[in-house]
């Protein structure tokens, strides 16, 4: 697969702090990347490089292998956290607006915006102002607003807050959609659960620092820890040296769940069989890593080692 | 450059069409008109009231001298003064004019008796006529008549020329001073007005937090510019529909009013000629009038007014956008806000000085710095400035606003991203001369 943007070793320094230091990592066309990271780690900064709003004190961008310039302007959609609308405008100029700021004409954007009205369910708000609209109605005509222009790369940060739950799940297809029309989004988040749901690949950036990245699914196995969880009936009693229990904790109807971490080179089947022989087993499943987790432990470890 | 245009026209059309802007476009003229109207209304339609006024002249001076005068109708009495009084007492006539047996060189003594305090006006006719009677009494003792009067009387006009420039263009301080005090403080209502709007638009967009989206579309600084110069153009549409819109009101408000242009003319003579002035008097201050404006350079005074007009705002409106960009809410400007009004009000305090020596060096100085020079040299130039000092001046106008259009932008596209930073005049210089 090919990427559509590369950040080569980009540094960025504010007054009294270091915002980013030598951050590299490449964005595959096609893909839903997550960038990760706590608060204050560097994502906006990163964010505002891509966009050509603020520029980096050493290395390259460069998107489709060219090195970041003012056209690409045009091929970037971003929806940053902080956003607003013009509260006295109308629904429809508003929008016009940002498209033509973007350098599309007229009559297409017009065409464009209707297009996306029927797609979206809203109502005929053209000629609304701003501020007759609810809060998630503004979230809307600012998505509208971000893909209008069709862009190869869409930003977007923290998409989701102020959407009640039925309207991020319509936003969430559109991102879905997007994708598969061959557009590439950057999606930065502290919600975990959506980034689980949404991305193939991701970055954690922590304290200026890129301290993971690649594909969703290679990260999950790098942090598998051979771990399992059996729920079973009845005390398990001791196992042998290959295995060790990291916790125990009942469940109803008596049941009892207990995670098992494989020391060697011994596989899942033969600790089954051990288990079988040693109590009833109920259930028996790997225990894979949330995003969440792995979040909370490199962040953890990178703090501390 | 297109982007600059998205902008400003987006900030000019949402502008022109708010309520408020129509509003003041368009009553301003009308109130204009209103009162030039009232001015007009006044003095052609004859609804003053007459005084009759009983003259009991034991002088024998005045009496057959005294001829009515504005709202003063005479009426020369011969009647012991109490039974004068008496019937002035009972509604006979307005008042009673008493004019002692007086001393023709010092008149001393002379009473009006009302029943009524008279007005202002009623009052000074009254004195007008008395004086004039004496000083006809007078003439005829001493055998003069109005010709020889006349004949003494001699007119001269002495054209003031000014020495430096080949024009050589003759100014008169009245209207020249005039001419610049206008021009000037139309520059300062500008500043101060539009400026301001300037730093509320910027500072709405950051607090809106819209800016983070256009700032992804265009450079702040097109951003800025856009701001600035479409609030200009407002700010220009607003002075020409006043300057068209009045011009129309007053062209009809006359024939509105039913009274033809003639009638007008010949009401503003009268008015002018309400003094103490005859009618020769009159046509030689109308002259003098018609002849100073037509020595007032006008092509030079409206060029230098559209330049410092347009580079002065262009000046201030950098740094009260740099002022909307630093700050979170109106009430952070205010510390910001003092040091760039005062230069402006400072200007139009300097004024009067200016006026009474335009040639001086505190006009000088105070014409070149950009800070005060589009106001003060404005007021300058009716008086003839040498063309070298008005050319340093717009140069250093340019200068001016090159450099603070500079520092705007520098503070203003970091300004705008900060969000809840506490800014002071150190924060806003280590903005300024931070790196890209």
């Amino acid at each position: 697969m090919q990427d559509i943007l590369r950040i080569n070793e980009i540094s960025k320094s504010y007054a009294n702090h270091q915002a980013l230091s030598r951050v590299s990592m490449a964005i595959p066309k096609q893909s839903i990347f997550g960038l990760l990271g706590p608060n204050g780690a560097g994502k906006t900064t990163l964010i505002r490089i891509i966009n050509q709003i603020i520029s980096s004190d050493a290395g390259t961008v460069t998107i489709n292998g060219e090195l970041l310039n003012p056209a690409h302007v045009r091929v970037i959609g971003y929806l940053p956290e902080e956003r607003g609308l013009y509260k006295k405008m109308k629904v429809g100029e508003h929008l016009l607006y940002f498209a033509q700021l973007k350098g599309l004409g007229r009559k297409e954007a017009v065409t464009r915006i209707k297009a996306w009205f029927k797609k979206l369910d809203i109502p005929d708000w053209l000629d609304k102002k701003v501020e007759d609209l609810s809060k998630g109605m503004q979230q809307k005509v600012q998505f509208i607003g971000t893909v209008l222009h069709n862009p190869d790369l869409i930003i977007l940060d923290e998409p989701f807050s102020g959407f009640d739950p039925i309207n991020a799940n319509i936003i969430k297809d559109e991102i879905l959609e997007l994708r598969e029309k061959g557009s590439t989004i950057i999606f930065s988040t502290h919600r975990m659960e959506s980034v689980e749901e949404l991305c193939d690949h991701i970055a954690l950036i922590d304290n200026s620092h890129k301290i993971l990245d690649g594909p969703k699914k290679d990260i999950k196995n790098r942090f598998r820890s051979q771990t399992f969880s059996v729920i079973h009936e009845g005390d398990m009693g001791a196992l042998d040296s290959h295995y060790q229990v990291v916790n125990t904790q009942s469940l109803e109807d008596g049941l009892l769940e207990t995670k098992v971490q494989i020391k060697d080179e011994t596989d899942s089947n033969r600790l089954l069989k051990h288990l079988i022989a040693q109590t009833k087993v109920v259930g028996f499943n790997e225990v894979i890593p949330s995003i969440n987790d792995i979040f909370i432990q490199a962040v953890k470890e990178a703090t501390h080692g | 450059m297109d982007k600059i245009f998205l902008i400003l026209r987006r900030e000019y059309v949402s502008r022109v069409k708010k309520k408020s802007f129509l509003l003041a476009t368009f009553l301003t003229p009308l109130l204009f008109g209103a009162l030039y109207a009232l001015a007009i209304y006044l003095s052609v339609t004859d609804s003053e009231e007459e005084f009759n006024i009983k003259v009991l002249d034991q002088s024998g001076y005045v009496g057959n001298h005294i001829e009515d005068k504005g709202v003063a109708r005479f009426e020369v009495i011969n009647e012991p003064l109490d039974t004068a009084k008496a019937k002035v007492k009972q509604g006979e006539g307005f008042a009673l004019l008493v004019i002692p047996p007086l001393e023709l060189y010092q008149p001393k003594g002379i009473v009006l008796y009302t029943n009524h305090t008279p007005g202002l006006e009623l009052e000074g006719d009254v004195d007008d006529a008395v004086e004039l009677a004496l000083e006809e009494a007078k003439m005829d003792k001493l055998g003069l008549n109005q010709s020889t009067l006349d004949s003494i009387k001699t007119r001269v006009k002495i054209a003031s020329k000014s020495l430096s420039g080949e024009s050589a263009t003759s100014g008169s301080s009245a209207i020249a001073g005039a001419v610049g005090t206008l021009s000037g403080m139309l520059i300062y209502m500008f500043i101060l007005i539009y400026g301001a709007q300037v730093m509320r638009a910027v500072m709405q967009e950051k607090t809106s937090k819209i800016v983070e989206i256009l700032v992804s579309s265009v450079k702040p600084f097109q951003l800025m510019m856009g701001k600035i110069i479409g609030v200009a153009l407002v700010g220009l549409t607003q002075f020409m529909l006043w300057i068209i819109l009045t011009g129309a009101i007053l062209s009809f408000a006359p024939s509105l009013l039913g009274a033809d242009p003639a009638t007008l003319a010949e009401a503003g003579t009268q008015v002018s000629m309400a003094g103490n002035g005859g009618n020769a008097q009159a046509m030689q201050a109308i002259d003098k009038v018609n002849e100073m404006i037509g020595q007032i350079n006008l092509p030079l005074i409206i060029g230098s007014f559209i330049y410092f007009f347009l580079t002065g705002y262009l000046f201030y409106a950098a740094l009260f956008a740099m002022v909307g960009s630093a700050v979170d809410s109106e009430s952070d400007t205010q510390q910001f806000m003092l040091p760039i009004m005062l230069p402006v009000i400072a200007s139009v305090m300097m004024l009067g000085p200016v006026i009474k020596d335009p040639s001086g060096d505190l006009a000088f100085w105070l014409s070149m710095i950009p800070f005060s020079s589009p106001i003060i040299m404005m007021i300058r130039i009716p008086f003839d400035v040498p063309m070298w000092q008005l050319a340093l001046s717009m140069l250093l106008m340019v200068a001016g606003f090159v450099t603070t259009t500079w520092m705007a932008g520098r503070v203003y596209r970091i300004g705008i991203l900060m969000h809840g930073a506490k800014v002071n005049y150190k924060v806003l210089f280590k903005w300024l001369m931070s790196k890209d």
